[in-house]
């Protein structure tokens, strides 16, 4: 089953408060999708530790009925902050 | 404790650069492996290849070892570098190159 953009945007937000979430439908069939979150809480983790950290919050559907996610995390610049 | 995840352990271990994918470098059977092996045959490295959709354990046992829910996954030296997205951040930014680089023989 796909899933709805906003519903993966209100899963990220649900673990990771702070963090700005864009989530882009690739190709229109609800099921490619790119997300960028950006959180200050990502400061310090290697790259690896905020991927799993966002697949943390998508729980058992990443790899499942979200098949598609390209996914890049940030912490925010000095300006954002 | 589990035999797949000591069979994966020697896999990382035997080879400097393992990327474990869906299909072959010839035919990768996903868009995010076949990316994947773009990178790495960019970089001009040796590089090992396992075809998880030929091994439903490792399939599997992959993403409890590594706890990352999908495939591609490259191994360097023995450790998780991570899935495409970060393989393609860490090419564009370079780092990826001189991790191999230092890394494989």
């Amino acid at each position: 089953m796909p899933m709805a953009a906003d519903h993966i945007e209100q899963l990220i937000r649900a673990a990771i408060p702070d963090a700005q979430v864009t989530v882009t439908d690739l190709v229109g069939d609800g099921d490619h999708y790119a997300a960028r979150v950006v959180s200050a809480s990502f400061a310090g983790l290697p790259r690896v530790r905020q991927h799993q950290r966002v697949y943390a919050a998508l729980g058992s559907r990443m790899g499942g009925e979200l098949h598609a996610l390209q996914l890049t995390t940030a912490v925010p610049s000095g300006d954002e902050q | 404790m589990s035999d797949v995840k000591e069979r994966i352990a020697e896999l990382v271990g035997k080879h400097d650069v393992v990327l474990f994918m869906k299909g072959t470098t010839l035919f990768p059977q996903c868009g995010f492996s076949s990316r994947a092996v773009a990178i790495l045959d960019h970089l001009e490295v040796p590089f090992e290849t396992i075809d998880v959709l030929q091994d439903a354990e490792i399939r599997q046992g992959i993403k409890e070892f590594s706890d990352w829910p999908t495939v591609p996954q490259l191994y360097v030296k023995g450790e998780f570098v991570g899935g495409s997205d970060i393989m393609m951040e860490m090419f564009e930014s370079g780092e990826l190159k001189q991790l191999v680089a230092a890394n494989a023989d």
